[in-house]
């Protein structure tokens, strides 16, 4: 008897087959929480098609609290509820070509028109600009203070002193990528004075702080910047006002013929609003820490 | 350095003074949090016991596999859920990006293995004499088998701990597949990897603060439950 049981031992392949309620239990046990889930599936399916707009768009216009200040006014006009989700340039895109939101306010005019190109895409209209400004140590060890840009950009490179790119796809990096293009300078992708950071505007301007290197940022991150380092910051502007230095913002819906499931007519309510009387004017008035940020530039 | 200090105190004045955003990005938290944890733990526990208790072919093989899953990294599974819950992905038309419920799938999927592993690893570590003992008192095989779970609920308790602190720091699937929506799927941890990108270092310092309290809540409570069974 004692040697049958040890023989036996704890369960094996034919102790399994013999005993039918063992195998029965646990296959119940599955097809009831198949069930479960598949019930909770519809419930979370009809309570994720509520109608709100959904908007990708870049962390500056989320940062620097221009959205939280403007929305309110955009759902009491409209009575439309919006959502958005701030994140590079390129993430925005791919969001928008993969349907997953309504409409796109982003700043880098020539992926849109290749977006658009590209059938994802429609209706791109201008809402605004902000400016970039090339940054670096108070003492400017490349000497580029109040050149141009490409000027700038090839005194740093004769200097081979520190650069830091954001290096990630964002409007700022494609920004800087075409600056060195304007300046008839190959991307410095592989020069030991040419740092990728990979990350956000705010890390990106302290990393260069760190350095000791100069930076391209946009204007509104500089100002936080700036006033978190209570009138000393470590980095100044160097170039500003050059022309090639303007970021525009566009509000573009995805276009519906490539995701019949968008909400373009809201997406199309909301750019009409962006571009009207009254979103511009709320732009203009738009401060952050007494400076103003957006110029509203709107076709009327 | 003083943006650990302000930290500190910003926490404190975040929790009394109830501030709106933070108790939203708590209830989102603790929201996705118990779907993710209900749904692997009834998962878990079943699939941890058959791998531990039964002897079958390829279980060592299928241990490795559960074993290496164990390392999944965070971004990679909210990256492959994305895919799945896209517009034109297969799961697209469930329209679950961008909610908490798509949040937990991807959460689920983190904390399996871990039940999966510690459950069966308790398993096999349970007292080989308790199944001769159980059979010669006269069980039967499910009376064996139940008995057996119930001797390692401990052993279960401390893969729902394990699970649980795993699921309520993770930043990449809340981040990938939330899309960090103020008032919607903004977790505390999302919450935190954005006010350090705007460097609100003292504000990241302090939800990480209000987090770990969270927490603490949570292990008080199952340390409670570990008294009473």
């Amino acid at each position: 008897m004692f040697n049958f049981l040890v023989m036996e031992g704890r369960g094996t392949v034919r102790n399994i087959g013999r005993d039918k309620t063992l195998v029965m239990m646990p296959c119940l046990y599955m097809i009831a929480l198949l069930v479960v889930f598949s019930v909770t599936l519809q419930f979370a399916k009809a309570a994720g098609e509520e109608e709100i707009l959904l908007m990708a768009t870049t962390t500056s216009t989320d940062n620097t609290g221009l959205l939280e200040y403007l929305m309110p006014a955009f759902t009491e006009k409209t009575g439309i509820g919006i959502k958005w989700i701030s994140t590079g340039t390129g993430k925005a895109l791919k969001l928008g070509e993969n349907c997953d939101v309504d409409v796109l306010l982003v700043h880098a005019p020539q992926a849109e028109i290749d977006f658009i190109d590209k059938g994802f895409g429609i209706d791109r209209r201008e809402i605004m600009y902000n400016d970039f400004v090339l940054i670096g140590p108070t003492d400017d060890p490349a000497n580029i203070s109040g050149k141009t840009v490409s000027e700038a950009l090839q005194a740093v490179r004769s200097s081979s002193n520190i650069f830091v790119s954001r290096g990630d796809e964002s409007g700022t990096h494609k920004m800087e990528r075409a600056l060195w293009q304007g300046a008839d300078i190959p991307t410095p992708e592989q020069e030991t004075w040419y740092r990728q950071s990979g990350q956000g505007m705010l890390p990106t301007i302290t990393m260069a702080a760190e350095l000791r290197g100069y930076t391209l940022t946009d204007r509104g991150t500089y100002i936080k910047y700036e006033s978190a380092a209570a009138g000393k910051p470590s980095l100044v502007i160097l170039v500003e006002g050059d022309t090639v230095l303007l970021n525009q913002y566009s509000v573009m819906p995805v276009n519906p013929k490539h995701c019949p499931s968008v909400k373009y007519e809201k997406a199309q309510a909301f750019s009409d609003w962006m571009a009207g009387e009254e979103a511009q004017q709320l732009i203009g008035e738009f401060k952050l820490l007494d400076k103003q940020l957006f110029t509203p530039n709107a076709a009327r | 350095m003083d943006f650990i200090q302000e930290g500190f105190v910003q926490a404190y004045a975040l929790l009394v003074s109830l501030d709106p955003a933070t108790y939203s990005a708590i209830g989102a938290t603790i929201r996705a949090s118990t779907l993710a944890m209900a749904a692997s733990l009834l998962l878990g526990i079943p699939l941890g016991y058959v791998l531990g208790y039964f002897d079958f072919l390829l279980k060592k093989q299928l241990r490795i596999i559960v074993d290496t899953l164990l390392s999944l990294p965070t971004v990679f599974i909210g990256l492959v859920i994305y895919a799945l819950l896209t517009r034109n992905g297969p799961l697209g038309e469930a329209g679950l990006l961008f909610t908490i419920p798509g949040i937990a799938i991807g959460q689920a999927i983190l904390s399996l293995p871990i039940i999966i592993a510690l459950t069966a690893t308790s398993v096999e570590a349970s007292d080989r004499n308790l199944h001769i003992t159980l059979m010669s008192l006269g069980a039967n095989r499910k009376q064996i088998a139940i008995s057996t779970l119930w001797e390692v609920r401990l052993g279960i308790l401390a893969a729902a701990v394990t699970a649980t602190g795993r699921v309520l720091t993770e930043v990449g699937i809340s981040l990938m597949v939330g899309g960090n929506i103020k008032w919607h799927t903004r977790t505390i941890t999302t919450a935190i990897a954005l006010e350090t990108s705007k460097g609100e270092f003292g504000m990241g310092i302090a939800l990480g603060l209000v987090l770990l309290l969270i927490a603490l809540t949570v292990n008080i409570l199952l340390a409670g439950l570990r008294r009473r069974i």
